[in-house]
């Protein structure tokens, strides 16, 4: 075997919590003799593998779940190049650059206004030019591109200023240098670039984090199905691989890959990812059935009528690229703040020549004063204001278990004044809990417990949860067996007990499940989806800061009724997502900013068009990505820090700003005057930087 | 003066060695996972080699 041969993919791992966490899966996985390494990466929560190519990803995924853990394959294929860590590691080398050139002109600065003079002095500035100009050249491109490419289409970004400034102070710098002038602003350029790329990359590790927590979440719903093939054998096939015709047997509790229809079997399936339908439908042979629903009963055969891009869930995927146009024309507060500030500095600097100039100072004179004022206030404090800011409450989000996708999410976020909420899944826990257990009669709950835990059924898993935190121990039972369909029975003390379907007529569609002992039928015990359990202090919280919360569900009206009456909230029932997508671009025509809450498929192009948009983070894969921000766990309170704070965050950016321009309103005018020396810039431009960063460390324990 | 003209060159040199040093360890991975590198030390090596 050659190490060539092997083929390398990356696992997400979202269970990866300790150091022991670590070790058992590195040294467990290379047990199995067809993986040749594994290596965890704790922080993005990643399994990197290289294995034999011979493997086939249930194994693969096998091998995990032999050491408990749940693993998941990134990308759609082995190997592939992530284009968004790659700017990150850039902008880090473009730092690393910028920071060296800057402590090392700062050395020669330093020596030249300690009273260096002469040909000292000259040495001095021209090899501060030789550091210098290389430097502007590698770490100002990410500018000068960013510059260029709003130039061209006729607008202009904080990057137009920036790169100007730059380029015009290294230009008459390196004319001062060579004829032996006193003042070079080698080292002020320097540390523009060093302090504004830490800005931008701050901004692009924040994006880096959040995308690699998210990640971690998505389960890549239905990466494939095993197919049945002409022989009567199974294979693993990946969903970008499945065909029309074949036919894929789907496991109870496993989501569908492809939009099919029914062969063989009868089960129930759940809809709720993709209608909001909260109550599941029964299939028999012959009944279509769409990709992204989960199979809860039992094993079905089904022959696939279309896969991949022809699926019903490819016409949700067209509604949200649409709706996803609007979110692009938003413009990001520096950018606002740029539109102002670049034609004024411009002018400053121009009228400061044109003064100095009609003054008579002679236009090398002038000149020198005008790119002290370009330096002065060059937005290096600006650059600082936002990202420094959002990365703070960001990290202190992600503490509270909530991922914001990037800077511009906060930004929106401030800005709600109204909020639209899915029912199913997201005021809900969208998963079945058993209700009225306390109701139970206290011999029948270990019989139960001990059938529930038998089973991997998602009603089976929902009775052991409720049951566990009952503190209920099993009762001893042996011979246990599972009939797909139908239940679980066991023998306990010589009788027959059986955990399954409820043979009673009159339950109607509710889910239950009935407990026999001998036949007889001795508990019925029903599931239904609950309430999240702060959802009524949430949505009363959001009330107070001003948000008015709405309905919007794909549920039946009775379904939704009682959740809109114990929450006192309007509701619009039975919506299909073309019809989530009008109600809120009805609010917008309005003027309203939404904040789009939902978690299924079918509020995929709703959260797309929503001014800013939230998921849980059971949300499906779909509406996980479509969203701006996931919260994790069962409660709905994370939103309502959320929104709070982004408006903290963004009353601090406001700070930030008033103290740049507070400072230029000092600056400006000494560097008008001709008082402004390399010696002065630096200091200006490092003590607003670190006051502007010291101000965005306030956001840090702003929750709680 | 004629220190200048070992010292700059000395400290250019020095800064340019910590540069370089960074690069390095940037293209090693070894900024990749900073949470996992302060849990490492928690974990106990298997015997190395012992892998077919």
């Amino acid at each position: 075997m050659s190490v060539a041969e092997l083929i390398e993919r990356d696992f997400a791992v979202p269970d990866i919590r300790c150091a022991g966490c670590i070790a058992k899966l590195e040294q467990g996985l290379v047990r199995d003799k067809r993986i040749a390494a594994a290596r965890v990466n704790f922080t993005e929560k990643r399994v990197h593998l290289s294995y034999m190519p011979d493997t086939d990803m249930p194994d693969l995924i096998g091998a995990f779940s032999n050491l408990g853990f749940e693993a998941h394959p990134i990308g759609d294929g082995p190997g592939e190049a992530d284009a968004e860590a790659e700017t990150s590691r850039e902008l880090l080398r473009a730092v690393a650059v910028s920071g060296f050139a800057m402590m090392n002109i700062m050395l020669l600065s330093v020596s030249v206004w300690s009273g260096a003079t002469g040909a000292t002095r000259d040495l001095f500035h021209w090899l501060s030019a030789a550091i210098a100009l290389p430097t502007v050249a590698y770490a100002g491109r990410p500018f000068f591109r960013s510059a260029w490419r709003a130039l061209r289409h006729g607008g202009t970004n904080m990057d137009v200023p920036i790169s100007i400034g730059v380029a015009l102070v290294c230009a008459i710098s390196l004319y001062e240098t060579a004829t032996s002038g006193p003042h070079a602003y080698f080292d002020g350029a320097a540390m523009l670039l060093f302090f504004l790329l830490c800005g931008r990359w701050l901004d692009s590790v924040m994006r880096d984090r959040a995308r690699g927590g998210v990640t971690a979440l998505l389960r890549n719903m239905g990466t494939g199905a095993m197919v049945v093939g002409g022989d009567g054998r199974t294979r693993w096939v990946d969903a970008t691989a499945l065909e029309p015709a074949m036919t894929m047997l789907v496991a109870a509790g496993e989501r569908l890959a492809a939009d099919g229809v029914v062969v063989g079997g009868e089960s129930q399936i759940d809809l709720s990812l993709l209608t909001g339908e909260s109550a599941p439908q029964r299939v028999h042979p012959d009944d279509r059935v769409h990709a992204g629903t989960l199979n809860l009963d039992a094993p079905i055969r089904v022959r696939v009528t279309a896969a991949g891009a022809d699926t019903a869930i490819a016409d949700i995927a067209r509604l949200m690229g649409e709706a996803a146009q609007g979110k692009s024309r938003y413009v990001r507060i520096a950018d606002r703040a740029a539109r102002l500030y670049a034609p004024a500095v411009h002018c400053l600097a121009l009228m400061a020549f044109a003064g100095w100039m009609i003054a008579g100072a002679g236009w090398h004179h002038s000149l020198l004063i005008a790119a002290a004022v370009l330096i002065i206030t060059c937005p290096c404090a600006l650059g600082l204001a936002v990202p420094a800011a959002q990365i703070v409450a960001a990290g202190e989000l992600m503490r509270a278990g909530v991922l914001i996708k990037d800077g511009s999410a906060l930004e929106r976020l401030a800005e709600v004044d109204r909020a639209f909420v899915d029912k199913t899944g997201t005021l809900t826990l969208g998963r079945p809990e058993a209700i009225d257990l306390d109701w139970l009669d206290n011999g029948v709950k270990p019989l139960a417990l001990a059938l529930a835990q038998a089973s991997r059924h998602p009603l089976s898993e929902a009775l052991t949860r409720g049951l566990q935190a009952l503190d209920v121990r099993p009762a001893e039972v042996t011979s246990v067996r599972e009939t797909p369909g139908f239940g679980v029975e066991a023998r306990c003390a010589g009788v027959v007990i059986t955990l399954g379907r409820p043979q009673r007529a009159g339950l109607g569609d509710a889910l239950a499940t009935e407990l026999t002992v001998d036949g007889r039928p001795i508990a019925t015990i029903r599931f239904a989806d609950r309430l999240r359990p702060d959802a009524a202090e949430a949505i009363h919280a959001l009330r107070g800061e001003g948000i008015d919360a709405m309905i919007l569900s794909g549920d039946r009206a009775d379904a939704v009724a009682p959740v809109a009456r114990e929450l006192g909230l309007t509701a619009q029932t039975g919506m299909s997502p073309q019809q989530k997508l009008e109600a809120i671009e009805r609010q917008s025509a309005l003027g309203r900013k939404v904040l789009m809450i939902g978690d299924g498929l079918n509020d995929g192009p709703a959260l797309a068009a929503g001014h800013a948009s939230m998921a849980p983070g059971s949300a499906s894969d779909v509406g996980k990505n479509a969203a701006d921000c996931i919260f994790l766990g069962d409660r709905m309170m994370p939103v309502v820090q959320t929104v709070r704070m982004a408006r903290r965050t963004q009353a601090i950016v406001r700070q930030n700003f008033i103290l740049a321009i507070g400072y230029n309103i000092v600056a400006v005018p000494l560097a008008f005057l001709g008082f402004v020396t390399p010696l002065v810039a630096a200091i200006a431009m490092s003590g607003s930087s670190l006051i502007v960063v010291g101000n965005a460390l306030r956001l840090k324990r702003a929750i709680r | 003066m004629n220190g200048l003209i070992f010292l700059i060159p000395i400290a250019l040199g020095l800064g340019l060695l910590g540069l370089a040093a960074f690069f390095w360890s940037l293209r090693r991975g070894q900024f990749d996972d900073l949470d996992g590198a302060a849990l490492r030390i928690f974990v106990e090596e298997e015997e190395e080699g012992g892998k077919p």
